[in-house]
């Protein structure tokens, strides 16, 4: 195998963070602190999902790590053979064969499973980082239940652009108690995070914290009765594979304005194609 | 401390760690289920699943209290050979380990603060066996109900009611493990 510890963390790291889900666990929402440890990659790069990934693995998994939906980005490849070489687990890039799932920013399309955990990479945890610099004061917050600040966040972005216009990060609250925030994934993915049959761990390294949704947790994203929230993606079909229902990326193709939308979610894409679905401009995708 | 102490601990442990953690955090995201756990084997009278916990979970920074029959020179002498975790009082433990009735009184265990929930005990409680029958569960983890048998039900919905404070519950019969955190609603 490798001259690595079992998941490249050493034993006494792993049981510190693994009692810091067990709480998150316990605790749906909060966020637990927990002793970040330095890894072989740059704070932005998903350590605190490599870390909460190297504390849940065994050597049964077969790990999936995604990057804004893409298994082939850097960040994904990298991670991937991260933990093929100090781990020796199997690794795939299709979502129903893989039983943990780190992900930077979405949330695969196909519904998740009860045999499967979704780590979150996470860069900032706290929600109310943005409206209140103090850690200490936004501690304060969480423990007063005092969330209104987030409401006002909200308001003003009605007043200013007639929506709520924060498109990603959306503020959820879990369970009727503490507001999260999700990840930066788009607030298209939001539902799929209430009731979903998967463990759901976030992990955020150099913010050192962990947090955690149990299965079937109810998670609620912030909004109005008159402005409800909305689940929005772009307005088209998948450019290479027809999608209606997927999240999608707009990609420029040429510089005189071309562009095609195609799902941001690769492997759900891939799997599409194979079954016969064409978009719009999968044709000449596929003659390329 | 004689040679006996120095067995029953994990064989290759990385790898045993992992996949006892991996049982014991789906009992903890999935209250009412019941997991199969293996690679430790403690003296009497700790279970084969609690040594397990203990195992996986503990180490010098974390202190360790030893309720009732429990606390015998065996046991002390194990935890402290295979984890090296601190013996203190029930006030100051991060992890209780006895019988359901040896635990009493529980309000001596940490629930932690308004802005630290977790700085609150885990209780490791021997059974003499799980079922999945008995008192219903609802809350986070759960579809619509589980069922589990629990040595009470005023003293969990008391515990549950202070949500997010609280401690949360291991339960440990032979080589099974099942868990109740405190976000856990519980009807008798």
């Amino acid at each position: 195998m490798s001259d690595y510890n079992f998941a490249y963390l050493d034993e006494q790291t792993k049981r510190m963070i693994r009692r810091a889900i067990l709480k998150g666990l316990a605790i749906p929402g909060y966020q637990v602190p927990f002793a970040s440890r330095e890894m072989p990659m740059p704070y932005g790069w998903g350590t605190g999902g490599v870390q909460v990934s190297a504390a849940t693995l065994t050597p049964e998994d077969r790990l999936k790590v995604i990057d804004q939906g893409a298994d082939d980005t850097t960040n994904a490849v990298s991670i991937r053979k991260f933990f093929e070489r100090t781990a020796g687990v199997e690794t795939t890039e299709e979502t129903a064969q893989a039983s943990v799932i780190q992900t930077r920013h979405r949330i695969p399309e196909e519904p998740l499973t009860e045999d499967q955990v979704l780590v979150y990479q996470v860069p900032i945890p706290e929600p109310l980082r943005f409206l209140e610099p103090s850690e200490i004061e936004t501690r304060k917050m969480h423990a007063l239940e005092d969330y209104g600040l987030m409401h006002v966040k909200l308001y003003e972005d009605i007043a200013r652009h007639g929506q709520i216009a924060t498109a990603y990060a959306y503020p959820v609250k879990v369970e009727g108690r503490y507001v999260m925030d999700p990840s930066p994934i788009p607030k298209f993915d939001n539902p799929k995070m209430s009731g979903m049959a998967a463990i759901q761990l976030f992990g955020a390294g150099r913010e050192q914290r962990i947090y955690a949704l149990p299965p079937y947790t109810q998670v609620v994203s912030l909004d109005f009765r008159d402005y409800p929230f909305e689940a929005s993606k772009a307005d088209a079909p998948c450019d290479l594979c027809g999608a209606e229902d997927s999240y999608l990326d707009e990609v420029i193709v040429d510089d005189a304005g071309g562009r095609m939308f195609v799902c941001s979610d690769t492997d759900y894409c891939r799997a599409r194609r194979a079954a016969g679905h064409v978009g719009a401009q999968g044709k000449t995708e596929d003659a390329a | 401390m004689d040679a006996a102490v120095l067995k029953g601990g994990f064989r290759d442990a990385p790898v045993d760690a992992a996949r006892a953690f991996r049982a014991a955090m789906q009992a903890m995201a999935r209250p009412g289920t019941i997991h199969d756990v293996a690679g430790a084997e403690p003296p009497a009278p700790l279970s084969q699943a609690a040594g397990v916990l203990i195992l996986t979970l503990c180490d010098p920074e974390t202190a360790v209290h030893l309720a009732g029959a429990h606390d015998c020179a065996e046991v002390r002498d194990w935890i402290t050979f295979h984890a090296g975790a601190p013996l203190v009082g029930a006030e100051d433990c991060d992890f209780a380990l006895g019988t359901w009735e040896a635990l009493h009184p529980l309000d001596r265990f940490r629930i932690g603060t308004a802005q630290y929930p977790d700085r609150s005990a885990t209780l490791i409680v021997e059974r003499w066996e799980l079922k999945a029958e008995g008192a219903t569960l609802t809350g986070p983890g759960i579809r619509e109900t589980a069922r589990m048998s629990l040595p009470e039900v005023a003293a969990f919905r008391a515990n549950a009611a202070r949500f997010p404070l609280g401690w949360d519950a291991y339960f440990c019969a032979g080589n099974r493990l099942a868990a109740l955190p405190r976000s856990t609603q519980v009807e008798g």
